[in-house]
């Protein structure tokens, strides 16, 4: 019996240790990174925001940047600009123990500004892709010390890409989907492949229209009519900039496709669609109904 | 010399309005070190300054507020005095040489042709140098300034003479050329490419590094030296230039090497801070109303007025939208353009 008490107060003990301890991480870099304390955490950028209050850490968050707009329980943190222009000096005024980041902040200058401070940043690799997802949520995992739950976050990912698959092979023919970004009709922008919204269209079970170049360019008439796309997915907010539906119907070269002949407007939440987060299970579920029409979507999926 | 016998009232008026505006510099400098997202008092910046070297003067202050001030924003106002002075200063050696009060540094297309360098490397993913360098941009931005000062000279000098109204003329050409440029590397580039492009045409003072002031300071510093030296010269070329010649002045050396050390100034400060507009237009005008055109007191003038207004804008830059920061070209722009106007206005009353 006495054996059995010491056993359980030693085993506390060693909980209480571990969750004290220092943990190492390894950076983008392949850098090892010895973290204490995550006490005071400031997240830059929208996948790591999302992946620490997916993980239940959020009550630790103490600002982050403008491109993290979810969950909504980030709205009320202070926000210390975009990640891509931070100024080091409004970060350090938060006081932060730990920088949670990817390789999209910047620029180079604040990042070295502040390491020099003295704050301990771990910056991960951005990599929007499933692997990077999740390789996200298992390093942000092991800094609070939550690695089961990263695990189980990870494996749901999975589960539900295996899901959405299960639906879409049930469709012989691909659809062609155009991806536009769009600021204001002046603004268009069409996804070739390599970017974050060529890897959604091909795991949604769907083929990019565009397969001439890589990254973004200038949306142009003749190139939308020659890509006949049965879709365009639009970002919600990029659609609204041009009128919504009706607007994107009016585009050049839309009207003439098969998308614009069967209306086949979509449009997703930015972060949902684009970050590669916590979410991208549940965005390609999504994603995969919206464009595949013939699909009917069961109650409670 | 005739030419620089002045009144004593007249120098003695000088000598108090450079004082004050030394007193300005001063004043700015001690709320730029102080004002921030993180505040510093005035004795806590006095007790890290001694703490830096060894000394305990019994001040509190937090190991934040020093981290901030030591690394990140004494550099950057040292940075803003240098790059402020020097701009203002060749601001006004540019508008001495030319005998126009429209020239401003951007003339010789050092900064176009810098920032041009600088987004090319940016766009077309150059890695000649290893891409964490973060001098490596720098470094182009500087050699694309200087190359570019030298075909416009290249271009207008003939025989070894220049051609200093053709000089204006070309200037506005370069710009034009190097502004498509940049725009068509802008229509190429992705987002991230963007906002790096964004500090070279708007300007920074965020990236102030102890590394990247120790890379600029000797240019800035030599060459505010050698710019202070051409107020003799300067004061002979407001007459013209042949009247130059025939009171001794050396004219196309002088062009030559006033041409030579604003490149490497502009250059230099454009390869840190990126493009500053209107501080190089504005303050020796400034100065010329309360001064006078007298070189010998403008120069100087210009040391002490252009750092504290670039200060000053700095200082509007970082806390207007704090936690987060404008670009200061904004601001300078913003409260520099509507001033010029007003200043124009103004001078066309008292002409009519």
């Amino acid at each position: 019996m006495k054996n059995r008490v010491l056993a359980v107060f030693s085993s506390l003990a060693l909980v209480s240790l571990a969750l004290a301890q220092t943990v190492t991480v390894t950076d983008a870099e392949g850098k090892q990174i010895s973290i204490s304390d995550t006490s005071r955490v400031l997240t830059l950028g929208g996948p790591v925001t999302e992946i620490v209050f997916a993980l239940g850490q959020g009550e630790k968050v103490i600002a982050t940047d403008t491109s993290s707009y979810f969950p909504a329980a980030v709205g009320a943190l202070p926000k210390v600009g975009y990640q891509r222009s931070l100024s080091s000096e409004g970060i350090v005024a938060q006081k932060p123990s730990l920088i949670l980041t990817t390789t999209e902040a910047g620029p180079p200058a604040a990042i070295k500004q502040l390491r020099e401070t003295g704050i301990t940043t771990l910056i991960l690799a951005a990599d929007p892709s499933v692997q990077g997802a999740k390789n996200k949520i298992i390093a942000i995992g092991k800094v609070f010390g939550v690695q089961p739950r990263a695990e189980a976050l990870a494996r749901g990912i999975d589960l539900d890409l295996a899901q959405a698959k299960a639906y879409f092979t049930q469709i012989k023919k691909k659809p062609k989907v155009l991806f536009v970004y769009a600021r204001g009709a002046g603004t268009l922008l069409a996804s070739g492949t390599g970017s974050a919204a060529d890897g959604m269209i091909k795991l949604a079970g769907a083929v990019n229209a565009i397969t001439g170049y890589e990254g973004y360019k200038p949306l142009t008439s003749e190139a939308v009519v020659a890509a006949a796309p049965d879709a365009v997915l639009f970002l919600t907010d990029g659609l609204k900039s041009i009128g919504g539906v009706e607007g994107a119907l009016k585009l050049p070269g839309i009207a003439l496709t098969p998308a614009g002949k069967n209306k086949r407007i979509v449009d997703m939440d930015d972060l949902y669609t684009l970050s590669f987060g916590p979410r991208l299970g549940k965005a390609v579920i999504d994603l995969t109904f919206l464009l595949h029409p013939e699909l009917k979507r069961p109650s409670g999926l | 010399m005739i030419l620089t016998r002045q009144t004593p009232t007249r120098t003695s008026r000088a000598t108090l309005i450079l004082t004050g505006l030394l007193g300005f510099l001063i004043c700015t400098i001690i709320f730029s070190i102080g004002i921030g997202a993180v505040k510093i008092e005035p004795l806590q910046v006095l007790g890290i300054l001694a703490r830096a070297i060894g000394l305990d003067l019994g001040i509190a202050f937090e190991s934040q507020q020093e981290a901030v001030m030591l690394i990140i924003r004494l550099p950057r106002v040292l940075l803003g005095i240098l790059v402020g002075a020097a701009l203002a200063l060749s601001g006004a050696v540019m508008q001495g040489l030319f005998r126009n009060p429209l020239a401003d540094p951007g003339l010789i297309g050092v900064s176009s042709g810098a920032a041009l360098a600088a987004v090319a490397m940016i766009v077309l993913g150059v890695t000649v140098f290893n891409a964490n360098n973060l001098l490596a941009l720098p470094v182009a931005a500087f050699a694309g300034g200087l190359a570019t000062t030298l075909l416009v000279y290249r271009v207008l000098s003939q025989n070894g003479r220049v051609m200093v109204g053709t000089m204006l003329l070309a200037g506005i050409a370069i710009a034009a050329l190097s502004g498509a440029a940049t725009g068509l590397l802008t229509f190429v580039a992705t987002d991230a490419q963007l906002r790096s492009i964004t500090f070279w045409s708007l300007g920074s003072l965020g990236g102030a590094t102890w590394e990247t002031l120790g890379v600029a300071a000797p240019f800035l510093v030599l060459t505010l030296l050698i710019m202070l030296r051409f107020s003799r010269a300067l004061n002979a070329f407001t007459l013209g230039e042949a009247e130059a010649g025939h009171l001794g002045v050396d004219v196309e050396r002088i062009k030559l090497a006033a041409i030579v050390v604003t490149a490497l100034a502009v250059g230099a400060a454009v390869s840190v801070v990126g493009i500053i507009g209107f501080v190089g237009l504005i303050v020796p005008h400034l100065l010329r109303i309360s001064l006078g055109a007298d070189h010998r007191f403008l120069l100087p003038g210009c040391i002490l007025l252009g750092s504290s207004l670039l200060l000053c804008a700095d200082l509007i830059a970082r806390t207007i939208v704090a936690p987060a920061e404008l670009p200061i070209g904004i601001v300078t722009a913003l409260l520099g353009a509507p001033f010029f106007l007003w200043m124009l206005i103004k001078s066309r009353q008292v002409g009519a």
